[in-house]
């Protein structure tokens, strides 16, 4: 049994219901999972003695425009037997909130500012969610596929320069 | 107008005379040119630089270009002794605000030069992040172009600055005209 299919397993034994889809992407165990138990479900992760992920390499936002959802992915990474795992969670565009993972990880903090910075997605008992990389005055959330990359308010770029 | 005459055995010209009345043992001419003429050879600079631009700015302050030939040897990295804003490189949204404090906590007389394509217009950098041109927030006397620009267009945009300093009538500053320039960037 390779070590992959022993972390799922692992994961199988107490969440077997909390699994949506699983899938090996470049060698990369990928886990989609409900969104309502995740922290609970890395403490495992973290704690088991056949794991043991106890390094949280990032943590980030995707939009999925056509899904109308915002995902949070987790990659964790377990330093003794030097295995990754990729976790991701499923969240409705309209109120995207999951609970923070700043319990398990203090590392989680800023990636969590971030992810809330840039997609707006709500960390439920963040100690502090903040806008961390952007100006405090913006009012959008850039890295959502509605805002336009470019700059509004620039004049000196037509349209018709670039054949739009 | 004449060179002054440096009567040391180089015989190398400080600075350009000012037109004027010269007779035997006196020269007169008007306080604003001699201020002008000052001024323009002793401008401290600040240089505010955040990217490739600061680079192409160090290779100017070096050996081989040497702004020091310029009177500009001398960097001020307080404001308030500075003369001369020199912004060099991308401007994020974030750095805004800094760069315009940095600028208000200069003493007037100040001139401001914006080098290379990013502090000009944005530059590449057309995203919600970046801000498009530092004449958003602060007035500009001199654009240089160039992404980034050599190191003979930074000293090239300093001569102008220079042409400036030395031709700005010396009321310039307290005029109606100017305070209203700087009350457009909300400024005092």
């Amino acid at each position: 049994m390779s070590s992959s299919e022993r972390t799922l397993e692992i994961l199988k034994e107490r969440f077997e219901d909390e699994i949506l889809q699983v899938e090996t992407l470049y060698d990369f165990l990928t886990i989609s999972l409900k969104p309502e138990k995740i922290v609970t479900i890395i403490q495992h992760l973290y704690d088991h003695p056949e794991t043991k992920f106890q390094y949280l390499t990032t943590l980030s936002g995707i939009h999925y425009p056509d899904q109308n959802q915002i995902a949070v992915m987790y990659q964790l990474h377990n330093l003794m037997s030097n295995e990754r795992i990729r976790l991701k969670v499923f969240l409705p565009v309209e109120n995207p909130r999951v609970q923070t993972l700043t319990t398990v990880f203090a590392g989680a903090n800023w990636l969590e500012r971030e992810t809330y910075d840039f997609f707006g997605v709500i960390f439920e008992g963040h100690p502090d969610l903040r806008r961390v990389l952007n100006v405090d005055e913006m009012i959008i959330f850039p890295l959502r596929k509605e805002y336009p990359l470019e700059d509004q308010t620039r004049e000196d770029k037509k349209d018709s320069m670039f054949g739009r | 107008m004449e060179t002054v005459t440096n009567h040391s055995a180089s015989g190398i010209a400080m600075a350009e005379r000012p037109d004027g009345l010269e007779g035997a043992g006196f020269f007169a001419t008007s306080l604003e040119k001699v201020v002008g003429l000052a001024r323009k050879n002793s401008i401290w600079p600040l240089p505010f630089a955040t990217s490739c631009c600061g680079i192409e700015f160090m290779a100017t302050m070096g050996a081989h270009y040497d702004l020091a030939r310029f009177g500009s040897e001398r960097l001020s990295f307080s404001p308030r002794q500075a003369d001369l804003l020199m912004v060099m490189g991308t401007i994020a949204k974030k750095m805004g605000p800094v760069l315009r404090q940095v600028y208000e906590q200069m003493a007037e007389p100040r001139w401001v030069i914006s080098v290379g394509a990013c502090a000009c217009s944005g530059g590449i950098f057309d995203t919600y992040s970046v801000l498009q041109g530092i004449d958003r927030i602060i007035p500009v006397d001199v654009y240089v172009p160039g992404c980034p620009p050599r190191p003979e267009q930074i000293i090239d945009g300093i001569m102008k600055i220079q042409h400036l300093v030395e031709t700005e009538s010396l009321r310039r500053r307290d005029s109606n005209e100017y305070k209203a320039m700087l009350n457009k960037y909300g400024i005092e």
